[in-house]
């Protein structure tokens, strides 16, 4: 069994780092700060806390209001809620201006598992995506989580970071996340597999099963959804035979057609689409809705194989 | 009386195995509502377990949809479907999804789970029933922290200006959210005075007394030209003793052992 992180964890964790040193930063949630962790730096910092409740479009108005007046707010909540409750009070109130709000947000995909349809966000990364402005970052594990936080604080404007429930196996002892640079895990020239989240972990075991079959595979992963990283898109093309891309998100608008406005414009290759189809999602744990819905690392090692035969 | 106590015991067990088998899910916000919808199903609505669809029937929606392991009990209680469905609740490919879906679940309503948006969709259920001259009334079950919504606030007024005398909804007003007290997180106090500025006719009851709710149920039904708000006081947790009024058990699964002691506490109430 490998090594297990917390996102969220580290989130609320790197909360109170950063809260420590800078006292302009402002935690908003809505009556889930145990689960999103935000508890942390409310414990810590009781009087830059601040609890709306269960009302995700007035918590997300008002983390507008405390920017405009040169708060740095993270505003915490689960995935679907945070994007699809207060969507129009994102992309009016924060991304219309620019505004310096940190979206982060627990729960996204269909890893939330049991709760079913009504929790599982797998639209947010494409609902996010679309707004100017916005920059949609996907971290894979707990160390990627912490350098993401350190990182969009740095930046001036909107952020929405999706992070899961469960624990995700350990990727990184130090990545280096930059915002717009993708980071090559495995080299490789036959084919290229982009991950993001939980899919990375997946996507490395993919590889390994593709190489006892004498296939050598590219793994990328793409935690900067928004910007992308157009030069390691074009360079894959270049270099391998084609691009599968995986996500625990619905394929319509999320990684996989980030990828693919690319490879579409500048140099047309195969590309498949792994993530959930446009379906309703449906109760279960974690394991059995990945192989429910093919996002396992044998589902990911099939396509590329079929993708290489074609 | 001494028969809804009865099958309110056996729903609270109910729970209770469901939520132990299937490893998650909300015992708090569940144990509270069972008096209220046992009093729905078993005295107050005009349903057919055989033909749920049956259009003259009364609608009941879940807007607190993480309590939907108390309607899953009742339905199957009340011949919906097969009791042996309750003992794979959240599992994959079975139809009692985590909240409640209308399309895999004879007698679901409603799908809800998002919480603040119940009311509304009773309200568009009422108003189809004046639409149509029936007769049919539309109860609606809200979270006292799922009416921090600003939804729920929103439909509160359409249906006073629609005067929606055949809906009736019901407040689990057991004082507690997640993150702490109602009156901790947004501080919605006074409830009755309220809603009564909505312009709504509102009772207020214990929401574990049938007598009490029983007698609100049919007040509501007697209420003419606006909708009805039966505040019911309730425990989060109710029946069992570690799990009442505590936050931590608003979304968690008793392993075997608290499953075990809660059981026996329920059986020997
Ligand atoms: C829109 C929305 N935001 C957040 C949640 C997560 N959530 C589930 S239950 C709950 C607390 C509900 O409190 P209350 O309505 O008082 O329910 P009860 O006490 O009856 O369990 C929250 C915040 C949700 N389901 N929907
Ligand atoms: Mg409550």
């Amino acid at each position: 069994m490998p090594e297990l992180t917390s996102l969220r964890d580290s989130y609320g964790n790197t909360l109170i780092e950063l809260g420590k040193v800078n006292p302009n930063i402002i935690v908003l949630d809505a009556d889930l700060s145990f689960s999103t962790r935000t508890h942390f730096f409310k414990e810590i910092f009781p009087d830059r806390f601040f609890d709306f409740g269960i009302s995700e479009a007035d918590m997300i108005g008002t983390a507008a209001g405390l920017a405009s007046c040169g708060k740095i707010v993270f505003a915490s909540t689960f995935a679907i809620f945070a994007t699809g409750r207060a969507w129009d009070q994102v992309r009016l109130g924060i991304c219309y201006q620019k505004l310096n709000v940190k979206i982060v947000a627990t729960h996204g995909g269909i890893s939330t598992g049991a709760d079913g349809y009504s929790h599982q966000a797998i639209e947010d990364i494409t609902l996010m995506r679309v707004l100017p402005n916005m920059r949609v970052v996907v971290p894979c594990d707990a160390v990627q989580t912490k350098e993401v936080i350190q990182t969009i604080v740095k930046e001036e404007g909107p952020f929405y970071v999706r992070l899961v429930k469960p624990k995700l196996p350990v990727i990184y002892k130090k990545c280096n996340f930059k915002l717009g640079k993708a980071t090559t895990l495995e080299e490789g020239k036959d084919i290229t597999i982009g991950a993001i989240g939980p899919m990375v972990a997946n996507a490395l075991e993919a590889c390994k099963i593709l190489k006892s079959k004498g296939i050598q595979a590219r793994i990328i992963d793409f935690a900067s959804v928004k910007p992308i990283d157009k030069e390691a898109i074009r360079k894959a093309c270049a270099e391998t035979r084609g691009i599968i891309t995986c996500e625990d998100h619905m394929v319509t608008g999320g990684l996989g057609d980030a990828v693919a406005e690319v490879i579409l414009t500048e140099h047309p290759v195969p590309h498949l689409r792994i993530g959930i189809q446009n379906i309703v999602s449906e109760s279960g744990s974690y394991q059995d809705l990945y192989e429910k819905y093919g996002l396992t690392a044998h589902h990911i090692a099939q396509k590329a194989m079929g993708l290489l035969n074609t | 009386m001494g028969e809804l106590k009865q099958i309110a015991k056996e729903v609270r067990k109910d729970i209770i195995r469901m939520i132990e088998l299937a490893g998650s899910g909300h015992p708090g916000g569940s144990l509270s509502c069972v008096e209220i919808v046992v009093s729905l199903y078993h005295k107050v609505m005009r349903h057919k377990s055989k033909n749920p669809k049956w259009p003259d029937r009364d609608r009941f929606v879940l807007s607190k949809g993480h309590g939907v392991p108390t309607l899953y009990s009742v339905l199957s209680r009340t011949d919906y479907f097969p009791r042996e469905w309750l003992w794979n609740l959240r599992k994959c490919g079975t139809p009692l999804q985590g909240h409640p879906y209308m399309r895999s679940t004879p007698g679901i309503e409603a799908s809800t789970g998002s919480l603040g948006q119940g009311l509304s969709i009773a309200n568009g259920m009422a108003l189809a029933g004046k639409i149509d001259n029936k007769d049919y009334r539309v109860y609606v079950l809200i979270g006292d922290g799922e009416a921090n919504e600003g939804q729920i606030w929103e439909a509160s007024m359409s249906a006073k200006r629609y005067k929606l005398d055949t809906l009736c909804a019901i407040l689990d007003h057991n004082k507690l959210q997640i993150d702490g007290t109602i009156k901790e997180i947004k501080d919605p106090y006074p409830l009755k005075e309220k809603w009564q500025a909505f312009g709504w006719e509102v009772f207020e009851v214990d929401g574990h007394n049938f007598n009490e709710l029983l007698d609100a149920f049919s007040m509501a039904n007697q209420t003419k030209g606006k909708p009805t708000m039966i505040i019911a006081n309730t425990v989060k947790g109710k029946g069992v003793s570690f799990m009442e009024n505590r936050i931590e058990w608003h979304g968690k699964e008793p392993n075997a052992e608290q499953a075990k002691q809660a059981l026996k506490e329920i059986e020997n109430a």
